[in-house]
């Protein structure tokens, strides 16, 4: 099939008002005749939840934690950018697209981009009235401050809890409308399948993780707001419950997978302490605002950092790029502190670390100021390491974060499969090969309110003559069988490896050939590795207890299972792609200084994969044309 | 370190539930709390046996899917933290750690540790929430809000919906939970048109979920991980009255 993105006529400006002067919609006494299911509660899934509820769908949301509240959503710090430019510093909407396009690394939907871009400055006028109590200045008005990659300050927060706000105010709408009845949510259920209908996304399968039935629901439209899949590393910022489970067995009833490999690596997150780690929590980018990052100059240097005189300090980022100094993009960060690692500079007693000072801020500003800036992030780095960071410097260090890739969308956010859609981290569409800092709670928060509302219209306004969806159907039927099939044979492998070992695995074998940097060599090893996996869980994995009832060794396995696949399939799309781009570095393409070269000529492409029956992928690719914006080598020097 | 668990086991709401003792060893004091967990059942699962089940999710403090009691203190020894970021150094080597469920008539058990606290979410669906669905909203500067007034409003905000206030309650009262939500909305500009009726809702919808009375022991506000303002209680009692008589005008 070929990809067709259905972007709109006209100039890029006006591509969205386009869109919406001509989409067609539903009339307000015929919604109620339309069902949705969203699956997931968070920015993206939980947002279009409660904006389609709003509007008279009939709606059921599904995610698997006990409370929408608890999404991942809500561990984003930040902040969330909007183009509104109230601090007068010449921001506007074309410059916020021009920063985030050049932030991809020239490798994103112009169209797409612009749009989100536009509806950055709705979104702060609504979660204000959702009572979302952003950071004001003493005047009373929203107050800002800047993230990487830009170089005007368009970020608002909530201290370091602006994805707890924003999620909670999504949340409690969604809780309205559960009041008000247009909104069923299934909470502890896990999306097994998705159902397809002749051609059509028309249900799901689902277990219930309490009661461990398989149960199946029907819908007009089915809408993925799953989020990313940078679990699969094991060691991650992510929650420890976040897969790709969903997202996973949609591309294999027909949903194309884009871009897969890139997986953002935040460079500013814990370093891992030990073999029992289970997480590698974030210290957020907004930290880089005053914090500067540093190595020892000497390598092996033992000193305490406060006994390292300035003359012996490599502020690396600063040297490098002096005009983003700290405030590089994150893949450009966390190169840069693999190679200082690399080569022998790293601090801390496993050597996986880099300091993040903020000694000169405190002089200038005042314990007290940074303290309100950041104090929740002073008071969490001291919980976990007990270390005062007020008096010495923060360890931090690399980690898995955010997958810019995930389905295939059109600039409808519908997928290869009609009738599929998907909001948020999901998706691929926005952020290229690298996100900005704060574009995450923007994209899945637009997607969920303002955007998969205006163009599901136009696909269900060819629904209202459908009647309800049966769910006893062949499809219905084949597709639960193959979910029961499945739990039976993850339970009758009764082996001896736990889990989670085997998940740790993956994700050495992850971190080291498909994450920062990478080339042909090591990821043909990578595969073959991946391969040998797969096999030894599949034959090997210890999965105790049964499916009636909770179960959360069964529940890891079928999301590691999938990871198991799609890990085969960010190695194969990194191989592919013989260029370094954003958080894609391959070895073989960069220049002396170790900047990373593009081959626009071969890779101005999104990669989108289609799944062949497990035997391989079939490639399509998406031309991206960049008529708005010049396309040059992206620096920060 | 070596450590002695005693963890409650029970398989569903109606089942009759004990301590069951395991013994751990070498364990590193860097390891949090939860990883101690993993290990055990990594090493149950391996022997073919039933995991213990136990809520986690976020494992860095916020988004409240963590619980458990351990050795009779809601997220543990620490006070102010959750469990995800309680670690061992909190312990002492060979010592004996009770690791029970949050106890409370409105967390039913689902199994061993895990608990069932949709009641909460009850209480926000009666109206802890601004009625202003998408595309309603006005522009976001033309609603000034004071520094001091947007901060008192966070800290109220902050609550992590976890329910260690209500686990730790000799009345198993929600009354912390549910005044910090009152209380942020209270505070704002936005939250004033329905605020009479939110407070009243709310409070209706607490009893009926079988939640106690409050009586002010602080107990709550000793262990939120958050550091939720136990003044916000008194805020709600005041909201409470102030709307009886908004609502009879």
């Amino acid at each position: 099939m070929a990809l067709n993105a259905k972007i709109p006529k006209g100039p890029l400006k006006d591509k969205w008002q386009n869109y919406l002067n001509n989409t067609n919609i539903v009339n307000p006494a015929n919604r109620k005749k339309i069902d949705v299911i969203v699956v997931g509660g968070g920015l993206s899934g939980g947002g279009a939840a409660a904006s389609l509820a709003e509007l008279g769908y009939n709606v059921k949301v599904f995610f698997f934690q006990d409370s929408a509240r608890r999404s991942h959503s809500v561990a984003a710090q930040g902040g969330v950018n909007a183009a509104k430019n109230y601090k007068n510093d010449g921001d506007n909407i074309y410059r916020m697209f021009y920063d985030t396009v050049k932030g991809g690394d020239y490798r994103s939907r112009e169209a797409n981009v612009y749009r989100m871009a536009q509806c950055s400055v709705d979104l702060i006028d609504h979660m204000t009235a959702q009572g979302v109590p952003f950071g004001r200045e003493y005047s009373g008005y929203l107050s800002n401050r800047s993230f990487g990659g830009v170089l005007v300050s368009r970020t608002f927060y909530a201290r370091g809890q602006t994805g707890q706000q924003l999620l909670l105010a999504t949340y409690q709408a969604l809780m309205k409308q559960v009041k008000v009845g247009t909104l069923t949510q299934y909470s502890r259920h896990e999306i097994l399948d998705l159902v397809v209908v002749d051609g059509k996304a028309r249900g799901v399968i689902v277990r219930d993780l309490v009661t461990g039935k398989i149960e199946r629901h029907s819908a007009h439209a089915v809408v993925l707001g799953t989020g990313g899949f940078g679990k699969i590393f094991y060691l991650s910022t992510l929650a420890m419950n976040s897969n790709g489970s969903a997202t996973w067995r949609a591309h294999k009833k027909g949903a194309y997978f884009a871009n897969p490999s890139w997986t953002q690596i935040h460079p500013t997150a814990l370093p891992q302490a030990g073999e029992h780690q289970s997480k590698l929590t974030l210290m957020s980018e907004s930290l880089r605002n005053d914090g500067r990052i540093w190595v020892p100059k000497k390598k092996d240097d033992d000193r305490k950092p406060g006994d390292i005189p300035a003359e012996d300090r490599d502020y690396y980022l600063e040297r490098r790029y002096p005009a983003f100094g700290n405030l590089v993009p994150r893949d450009v960060a966390s190169r840069a502190a693999k190679e200082r690692m690399d080569a022998g500079h790293g601090v801390g007693s496993l050597k996986n670390a880099v300091y993040l000072d903020f000694k000169t801020a405190i002089e200038r500003l005042g314990e007290d100021t940074i303290k309100e800036r950041y104090g929740n992030l002073f008071t969490m780095y001291q919980k976990i390491t007990n270390i005062n960071a007020y008096k010495e410097p923060m360890k931090i260090s690399p980690a898995a974060h955010f997958s810019m890739g995930g389905l295939w969308v059109d600039y409808e956010l519908q997928t290869t499969i009609p009738g599929l859609f998907a909001v948020g981290e999901a998706n691929f569409a926005d952020h290229g090969a690298n996100r900005l800092g704060a574009n995450s709670l923007l994209q899945a928060s637009v997607d969920g309110n303002f955007i998969l509302p205006n163009t599901i219209s136009n696909y269900l306004s060819n629904e209202i003559r459908t009647g309800k969806i049966s769910t006893d159907t062949p499809e219905f039927d084949e597709a639960e069988k193959a979910v029961k099939d499945q739990v039976e044979k993850l339970l009758a492998i009764k082996g001896t490896m736990p889990v989670d070992q085997i998940h740790r695995r993956l994700g050495r074998i992850m971190f080291k050939e498909v994450a920062m940097s990478r080339n042909e060599k090591g990821m043909l090893w990578a595969i073959e590795e991946i391969k040998k996996l797969r096999k030894e869980f599949w034959g090997n994995a210890a999965i105790s207890g049964d499916e009636h009832g909770p179960n959360s060794e069964l529940e890891k396995a079928g999301r590691l299972a999938d990871y198991l696949e799609i890990a085969e399939l960010m190695a194969v799309d990194a191989l592919n792609r013989k260029e370094s781009c954003g958080a894609h570095f391959r070895e073989e393409y960069q220049t002396k200084d170790g900047e990373a070269v593009r081959d626009d000529e071969n890779y101005m492409y999104s990669a989108a994969w289609e799944w062949m029956q497990g035997k391989d992928w079939k490639l399509h690719k998406e031309e991206l044309e960049f008529k708005d914006i010049e396309v040059k080598t992206r620096s920060y020097k | 370190m070596k450590l002695t668990l005693k963890i409650w086991r029970q398989d569903n709401a109606k089942a009759k539930g004990k301590l069951v003792k395991y013994e751990l060893s070498d364990l590193s004091t860097d390891m949090s709390f939860l990883e101690m967990l993993d290990v055990l059942n990594e090493q149950l699962a391996s022997k073919g046996e039933r995991v213990v089940e136990f809520d986690h999710d976020c494992r860095e403090g916020i988004c409240g899917q963590c619980s458990l009691v351990i050795n009779g203190q809601a997220h543990g020894p620490e006070g102010h933290y959750t469990t995800c970021q309680t670690h061992l150094r909190s312990f002492k080597d060979g010592q004996t750690l009770n690791i029970e469920p949050f106890r409370a008539n409105s967390f039913p058990v689902i199994r061993d540790l895990k608990v069932d606290r949709t009641s909460m979410d009850h209480i926000i669906q009666a109206g802890g929430y601004i009625s202003s669905f998408t595309g309603m909203a006005p522009e976001a500067n033309s609603i000034p809000i004071h520094h001091n007034i947007a901060e008192s409003a966070f800290d109220s905000a902050a609550c992590i919906g976890c329910g260690a206030c209500i686990a730790t309650c000799k009345n198993s009262s929600a009354a912390l939970f549910m005044s910090a939500k009152i209380a942020h909305l209270a505070k704002l500009p936005q939250g004033q048109v329905e605020r009479a009726e939110r407070v009243v809702w709310m409070v209706n919808a607490h009893d009926d979920e079988g939640f106690g009375s409050c009586t002010n022991t602080g107990a709550c506000a000793m262990v939120c991980p958050q550091e939720v303002p136990l003044l916000d209680i008194t805020r709600m009692n005041y909201e409470y009255n102030r709307s009886l008589k908004t609502i009879d005008s």
